[in-house]
Order: C-alpha cells, then sequence, then structure tokens
C-alpha cells in the first residue's frame, strides 16, 4: 500500500505532524529505529522501578495549541510545573529562586539589594522580547527572495510587527539577538552569583560560552514558553519526559495513524526526483506520496539521500549547517532523598533545577575546555529531582535526578569518545554534586550515561546537538535550517522536514511539527483540525 | 454586662485552625459559612497541582450539616428532596437537590445514609426553617450539627495510597459509599466522595479527632507531596470538573431579591435527580409544568477558543442579542483548554450561534474579545481513576 505520509523518525515533532496529518484524512505511518518511541522526548525504565526522562528532562516550549488540538491530556499528558531552584556557592553559600515573587526578591537582596529591584526590570525586558517571538513560533517564516503572495504578506507582517517598536526598543532587539548573554546581564546586575544563575538559559545545549556573542537569543529560547500561561516556567511531565511522546502516539493512533518501530529508515527513495517512500535497515519498503524526516537536516540529506539528487550548493550549506554537540546527560536513580546542608530545613528550593556554577567566569572556563576538546573538569550541571513532585516515576521514597552537563564536546581531542572518558565524565560530575550534598555518591544505585557518542548514535543527533542545530541568529528564522529552504520543504518534491533543525527550533516545542504539517495541508488543499494560534495581548 | 464577644471575631476557626494557620504563610483568608476559610496556603499553581498529581488536604468543617432522624426519616426526605432517599442504602452517599412550590432550587448537597433512620445532609446554605417547616406531619427530628463534625477532605491520584499508609485500607470503598475505620481511641467515617472529580475522600470525625487525624495524615502522606489546599485551587479543579455552587452559578430560591433570579432543576442542568416516580415532593407539580413546555434556561459547559479566562463574561446570539452569561470559567491545567459554566437561554442554544465577549485586562486596560464558544459535554476533566476499582494506587 502507498501512505500519504510516511514520517522518518518518532519523535515529538515528527509524532505531532503525523497526529496532525492524520486527523485531516491522511493514511500515516510513522517508522522508527529504535524499539522504542519518543526520540529525545523519552522515557525508559533501566533501572527496575525507575522512570527516567532519558534526554529532555523540563516542559515549557511544548505549544499549548498543539496539546489542545491533539487532545494530548485526554490522552494521558500533565504537565506539573515545579517550585524553587538554587545554585550553591564555594564556601557553602547559596542562591535560592522562589515561585514567589517577594520571597524572591529578598533572597536575592541577600546578595544585592540593588540586583533585586532590577531584577523586575530585567524580567519586563525579557518578557517584551518574548511578546515579539511568541507570534513568530507557529508561522511559516517568509522566504525574503521570493515574490509569492503569501511571502510578501508574511514578510510585510513581519516588518509590521519591527514598525510597531520604539526605536529605542528595536535597537535593544537587535543588541539582544547578538550580544552575549554576560553583557546583557552586566546591564542590570552586580552580583556575580545572580548572574551565574540567569546566564544558564543562554548556554543550554548551546556551543557557545556565556560570553560568546550570540549567546543572549539562546536566553530567550528558554523563556518564550509557558506552564498555563506562566510565561518563563517550566515544569515537568508526569510520568517523565515520554509521557509527550505517548500521548501523541495515541493521539495519532486514535485518528487511525501508523507506528512501526525496530527498523530504522536506510535510504529515502526518490524517483525522477520525487520522493516515494523509504527502503528500511531489514530491506522492507513502505511507500508514501511524501516523505517527512523527523531527523535533523544533516541526517536527512547527507545520510540518507543520495548526494546526486541534490544541488550542490544546497549540500555545501547543508554541511555548513553548525550543529556543534555541547553537552551530555546523566540519569541518575537514588535511593534516598539527598541532602544539600547549604539550604535551610523545609526549603522548596530541593524541588527546582540545581546549580553549581556560581559565576559567569566560571561558566567560560568550563567552555574553554570544550574548546580545548575536552568536557569540563569543572562543568556546569542543571539537577533536577523530578520526583520531589511526580509520584510516578519511583517507588515513594525513592528518587530520580536528572543533571545536564555543559561542556562535552563531540570528540574528545580530535578522536571519538571512549568509555573510559565516558566514565572520567560520569565521575567528574558526580563528585562535583557530592562537593555540595555529602553522602551523595552512598545514595546512587544507577547511573545512565550520555556524552555526544551515545545521543547520536541513540537518539540519532548529528554530533550530539539537542536542538538538531544551534540556535544562533544565523540559523534562525528564514537562514533555518539553510536559506531557501526554511519552508519545511526541500530541494526533492514531497520531501519534508519537519525537525528541530526547522523554523522555530529545538526544544520540546512542536511549532516545527505543526508549521510543517500547515504547510502540507495547505498544499494539499487539505483542511485539518488546526486552531488559530493564541493572540499575544 | 453580657460577655459576648463574637462581634470582635465574627468568624469561627475550624478544629484545624492551629494546623491551617501555621501553614498559611500568605494569611489569606476568606469568609465560608461564617468560619474563616484558606483562599490559598502561598501557592495556587502547586496547591491545584496537588491535588491532580499528588494528595491535597481542605478543610470542610464549614459546610453546613443537618442530621436527619425518626421512623419517616424515608418520607421526610423523599418529600424534601429530588432523589429517592430510600434507595439509597445504608453506608451510601448520594448527590441531591431540593426546591421550593414553585420547583425553584434551594440549594444542592450531599446526603448520607448512616443508618435505616439516620441521615446527614451537607450543603452550602442554612436551611433550618424550611427543614423544620417540610418536617411537619412527620416524625422525624431535624438537628443543625456544623459544628458537631469535622471534616477533612483528602483528594488527588495518590489519596488511596497516602489512606492506606495512614493505616486506612480504603480498597474496597466504592465511589459515594462510605465505612468507619478505628483512629486512636474512637474511630472516623471515610466516604470516597469529592469536589474535585479526582479520586479522592472525605473524611469525617469529632472536633477533639481534627488535630491528631490532620498530624497523622500529613506525615503518612509526605512521600506523596499530601499539601493543604485554599478555595482557589480547589475552585479550579472543580470547575473542571463541572460542578456548580450555589451563590456562585446560580442564586438559591431563598435569597434572590430579583424575582428573575431563580432557577429550577431542569434549568440548571440536575434534571437527571428528579425522580418522577417516588410520589409527591415539594416542587413536583411546578416542575411537571416546567417539563412539559421545556426550561427557559439552561445550564452548559462551553469550549472558548484561545487562552483568556471568560469569567463574568456575557453571551451573545450572533454577536448581538444578549443570550446568557457565565457564572464560572477558568483556564484549565488538566486539559489546556479555555472552558466555561454558562447559564443560556434555551431559545438562543438551539440556534447554536453563541459568542463570548471577554475583557481581558492587561496593564490596567482591556482588551475587548468576541469568540465562537462551543458547547461541550460536563465533567470538562473526567479521568478514569476517579471511578477506577480498586482505587488506583501509586
Amino acid at each position: 500500500m502507498t501512505y500519504d505520509a510516511v514520517i522518518v523518525g518518532a519523535g515529538h515533532n515528527g509524532l505531532v505532524t503525523a497526529s496532525y496529518l492524520a486527523r485531516a484524512g491522511m493514511k500515516v505511518c510513522v517508522v522508527e529505529k529504535n524499539d522504542w518511541i519518543g526520540g529525545a522526548a523519552v522515557s525508559r525504565e533501566l533501572y527496575p522501578g525507575f522512570t527516567y526522562s532519558n534526554c529532555s528532562y523540563v516542559s515549557s516550549l511544548f505549544r499549548p495549541e498543539i496539546m489542545r488540538d491533539l487532545e494530548l491530556p485526554k490522552h494521558g499528558l500533565q504537565i506539573l510545573p515545579y517550585e524553587g531552584g538554587a545554585v550553591f556557592q564555594e564556601g557553602g553559600g547559596y542562591l535560592g529562586m522562589f515561585r514567589d515573587h517577594d520571597a524572591n526578591r529578598r533572597e536575592f537582596a541577600r546578595h544585592s539589594k540593588r540586583d533585586a529591584e532590577a531584577y523586575d526590570i530585567y524580567a519586563r525586558d525579557v518578557l517584551r522580547f518574548c511578546r515579539f517571538i511568541r507570534p513568530m513560533l507557529l508561522r511559516t517564516p517568509p522566504d525574503p527572495s521570493s515574490f509569492r503572495p503569501r511571502d510578501l504578506a508574511e514578510l510585510m507582517w513581519l516588518g509590521r510587527q519591527m514598525g510597531a517598536l520604539s526605536e529605542e526598543m528595536r535597537a535593544r532587539m537587535v543588541q539582544f539577538w547578538t550580544m552575549s548573554i554576560a553583557d546583557f546581564l552586566d546591564q542590570y546586575f552586580e552580583s556575580p552569583v545572580i548572574k551565574g544563575y540567569l546566564a544558564v538559559s543562554a548556554i543550554i545545549g548551546t556551543a557557545l560560552g556565556p560570553m560568546s556573542p550570540g549567546s543572549a537569543y539562546v536566553l530567550l529560547h528558554h523563556y518564550m514558553g509557558d506552564v498555563d500561561g506562566n510565561v518563563g516556567a517550566w515544569g515537568f511531565a508526569r510520568g517523565g519526559m515520554g509521557s509527550i511522546t505517548r500521548a501523541l502516539t495515541a493521539s495519532l493512533k486514535a485518528a487511525g495513524g501508523e507506528v512501526r518501530t525496530g527498523q530504522g529508515v536506510e535510504k529515502i527513495l526518490v524517483q525522477s526526483g520525487r520522493a516515494v517512500g523509504v527502503v528500511l535497515a531489514n530491506g522492507d519498503e513502505v511507500r508514501g506520496k511524501r516523505v517527512i524526516s523527523n531527523m535533523d537536516v544533516k541526517r536527512t540529506f547527507l545520510k540518507h539521500v543520495d548526494e546526486a539528487e541534490l544541488p550542490d550548493d544546497f549540500v555545501k550549506r547543508v554541511k555548513a549547517f553548525k550543529i556543534r554537540g555541547s553537552s551530555g546527560k546523566l540519569n541518575i536513580a537514588l535511593d534516598s532523598t539527598p541532602v544539600f546542608p547549604a539550604l535551610p530545613e523545609g526549603a522548596p528550593n530541593i524541588r527546582g533545577d540545581l546549580h553549581f556554577t556560581d559565576s559567569i567566569e566560571k561558566m567560560e572556563r568550563g567552555y574553554d575546555d570544550w574548546k580545548n576538546g575536552r568536557f569540563s573538569r569543572d562543568p556546569f550541571q542543571d539537577v533536577m529531582i523530578p520526583t520531589m513532585i511526580d509520584p510516578t516515576m519511583t517507588p515513594p521514597g525513592k528518587h530520580f535526578m536528572s543533571s545536564f552537563v555543559q561542556y562535552a564536546p563531540p570528540k574528545i581531542e580530535g578522536r571519538d569518545w571512549t568509555d573510559a572518558d565516558r566514565d572520567a565524565f560520569r565521575d567528574t560530575c558526580l563528585n562535583q554534586i557530592e562537593t555540595y550534598s555529602p553522602g551523595f555518591k552512598d545514595r546512587v544505585l544507577h547511573v545512565e550515561v550520555r556524552t555526544p557518542r551515545e545521543l547520536e548514535a541513540e537518539v540519532g543527533l548529528t554530533e550530539g546537538n539537542i536542538f538538531q542545530g544551534e540556535l544562533t541568529f544565523d540559523q534562525l528564522l528564514f537562514n533555518r535550517p539553510v536559506p531557501g529552504y526554511a519552508q519545511y520543504r526541500s530541494p526533492i518534491r514531497d520531501l519534508w522536514i519537519c525537525g528541530s533543525s526547522t523554523h522555530p527550533g529545538g526544544g520540546v516545542m512542536g511549532a516545527p511539527g505543526r508549521n510543517a504539517a500547515a504547510e502540507m495541508l495547505r498544499e494539499a488543499g487539505a483542511k485539518g483540525g488546526m486552531r488559530d494560534a493564541y493572540a499575544v495581548l | 454586662m453580657t460577655v459576648l464577644t463574637h462581634f470582635r471575631t465574627p468568624l469561627l476557626q475550624t478544629p484545624f485552625h492551629a494546623r491551617t494557620s501555621a501553614a498559611n504563610v500568605l494569611n489569606r483568608w476568606g469568609p465560608w459559612g461564617g468560619y474563616m476559610t484558606a483562599l490559598c496556603f502561598g501557592d495556587a499553581d502547586m496547591e491545584y497541582t496537588a491535588i491532580r498529581n499528588a494528595a491535597s488536604v481542605y478543610d470542610l468543617c464549614p459546610m453546613v450539616k443537618y442530621r436527619i432522624t425518626g421512623k419517616d426519616a424515608v418520607g421526610y426526605l423523599n418529600r424534601l428532596t429530588l432523589r429517592d432517599a430510600g434507595k439509597l442504602p445504608v453506608g451510601a452517599v448520594h448527590y441531591t437537590g431540593w426546591t421550593d412550590d414553585a420547583g425553584k432550587l434551594l440549594d444542592d448537597g450531599t446526603l448520607f445514609r448512616h443508618g435505616p433512620e439516620e441521615y446527614l445532609i451537607c450543603c452550602q446554605e442554612r436551611h433550618l426553617p424550611w427543614f423544620l417547616a417540610s418536617a411537619e406531619g412527620f416524625d422525624v427530628s431535624v438537628a443543625e450539627v456544623t459544628e458537631d463534625i469535622a471534616a477533612l477532605s483528602l483528594q488527588g491520584p495518590c489519596s488511596a495510597t497516602v489512606l492506606a499508609a495512614a493505616g486506612f485500607d480504603v480498597s474496597t470503598l466504592k465511589p459515594f459509599r462510605m465505612a468507619t475505620f478505628p483512629f486512636g481511641k474512637g474511630q472516623i467515617t471515610i466516604s470516597r466522595t469529592g469536589f474535585t472529580g479526582d479520586l479522592g475522600y472525605e473524611l469525617w470525625m469529632t472536633p477533639g479527632q481534627a488535630l491528631p487525624l490532620w498530624d497523622h495524615l500529613m506525615q503518612a502522606g509526605a512521600p506523596w507531596g499530601i499539601r493543604p489546599i485554599g478555595t482557589d485551587a480547589l475552585n479550579l479543579a472543580r470547575i473542571e470538573a463541572g460542578f456548580i455552587i450555589t451563590n456562585m452559578d446560580f442564586v438559591p430560591a431563598h435569597q434572590a431579591v430579583r424575582e428573575d433570579r431563580p432557577r429550577s432543576p431542569l434549568e440548571l442542568g440536575l434534571g437527571w435527580m428528579i425522580d418522577w416516580d417516588k410520589g409527591h415532593f415539594t416542587g413536583r407539580r411546578a416542575l411537571l409544568a416546567e417539563r412539559e413546555r421545556g426550561p427557559e434556561w439552561q445550564m452548559v459547559g462551553l469550549d472558548v477558543p484561545g487562552n483568556v479566562s471568560a469569567e463574568g463574561s456575557i453571551l451573545y446570539h450572533n454577536k448581538r442579542q444578549e443570550a446568557g452569561f457565565v457564572t464560572a470559567a477558568a483556564w484549565s491545567p488538566a486539559l489546556k483548554a479555555s472552558v466555561a459554566i454558562a447559564q443560556v437561554q434555551s431559545k438562543y442554544l438551539k440556534a447554536n450561534d453563541l459568542w463570548v465577549e471577554i475583557y481581558a485586562l492587561r496593564e490596567l486596560q482591556y482588551a475587548k474579545l468576541m469568540l465562537p464558544v462551543r458547547v461541550v459535554e460536563r465533567p470538562f476533566f473526567n479521568p478514569a481513576r476517579k471511578r477506577a476499582m480498586p482505587p488506583e494506587r501509586t
């Protein structure tokens, strides 16, 4: 049989695209190389009784329009806001985060009275940037070199958005898109630990240091989401991040879609310049009127399509696409609740993100190691214990701890990672946690360690880059993934891309998947159950 | 001189006050039925999350309670209320309502049958004159017992697990059933009831047992993140469950100053309650006539596009004629949808061209929205674990 669409990869974006197409009446089939679904939004039980969020570990960006359209709550999706957070300082101090505005201001004031009051101005400015960018998330970027009416209309819309800003705001916005987070934060704050905490969102998943130009935008990428209207807030998916892709799969199947696991795509079949299906690793062919790749742009076109089918210029640009790996991940099963003696008893901070990098300088030194082809000797870790809030992932009293680690390069001094490198990386991370939580290592039951090597081999992310391509300004909007191909299409007819390599980029957002589906449905003249994006009032 | 002091402390404190006041870090209290009740203990979002994710406790003491006892208890309640109290087994609970002679609702509430001749009514408003007047000719006694009974609601997907950890095995307790369990030197009653539309229980005890039980439950529930919740969080959960509240979603007939305000059970979506075959009951004749001609109003659930709550909004037919009004609305975290409960005039409901005009307050200015709404089933949120047997364990 010939499907209307074959989707390569059961990551969240592939499943979002598939679900929208299925709801519009298309026969769709998702093929996945692993025996499990989820891509990088995945939960597996690697230690008995413990469910992990093996890759992505928190949720904020996932568009609420998608959850509603695809009825994901009905299929089991639940997002839990979390509270707290803290940075532990060398010497036993800490900076805590609180959901309560006044508690947070008083905590900041312990470190700098000026910064405590500056935070409101900072928050206003970041919210202004968010208001500018949020309406763009669920729109296909215009092609600035095209004269088609839709492109012209979208360009004019974009122009109007810019035109609505004051001259000063426009200048600040352009600065913000191009400057470093260190310079940006210096405009507001003086306390090293406050700056150290706020800079985190600007480096996560990015092969940039906090002093690199372009890092400020990455902060915005982490602030433009929300949990039930609280812009910038993050939460856990109940049952682990895999429950997002599980709900998507249930929604897809309810709409008549299929998912085949355990056989990856060897090759995308192209006949007379059109994609007509895929060949799986076992030799099976799955035919479709269109093929949609959830893989990153490099993997899709450099590994699974004959180069002869592609224009040279396109291949050159895809090869130049920046997708450098910068991070690793530890998933830890704990026998009991870790204690951080710096925190006051009963403080809610342990129910949020925990860091041990108390200044931007320290973070930048970690990046220096990456530039030298080594993992950071004193890494930045974004530690979370989702089971402080989610009762479903471990037995009571036991915990799952997730640690996102930077920096970890795709190669160690130019060669591949070895198991010994991986173990050394693990020990460096665990030792850092132990420093701030004595006895921590004795609580550890099991650790899953993921360097860029494992992320590429298992999830398929080229170089282990979690965003399927860096979120620098040169690779955003109509330049993502490459100029001329930002509308989810490719040089091959009926071959589409829907992953985070496309606008508006990475994170468990689903927007690329939905935008890609919208383009396909528009081209096919089909009407799907796709609501308008929510207005930004 | 008398020793009256109630004018100094108009609101009573519940038997749990020593614990709820310690936990209420923002000191956010509101009045409920003459008692101080916590609106929020510190973080309404996390409190709501406890209801849908873990385990929550809510102080139910202010609920108005009447004990009905006597040989004619069944006959009396069948005359007074809409459902058949005789069909309610001992050890069971049902949700019911009662109307005046014109068939207009006076209140809704839960009826607990503790014995063949012993019932407890729990409700929002006070009705002693009406209940006593209705008792004429029946061999029953009606006693207002609000202060004699302390009650705590334990709701959430981990609630059965927390009860088990506290030594109360509720695994065989079905929805709308109750049982007694030893506690200390006495006993408490636990019913599988609640106002959240989730798995949940209500615990009934003497005021003297209140603090020891609170401490016991909070300790047993700690591994599951048990936390006290205020009315703000509960209100969001009840909207998701599609439940209505007296004086919020309808005006009880005994309090309505404007004659057009009272509503019948048929107009409030409670027609299913009426047992037409049980014999005469107060309001029956008026309700029969209304059933013939069709109710003038209807209570409906609405799906509202966008992400702005439609609280307090007016509904229009064809964007022009006023067709009704929203009584409760919220952005639902559980559904990732904007939902509303509304009263709509029946004639406009049929036309199926309903719009809501929302005034969204943004930095001191209202942004005006006119959005098409869709009538949807209530409950909006209806998880299987609400009914599952045995109850979900986490």
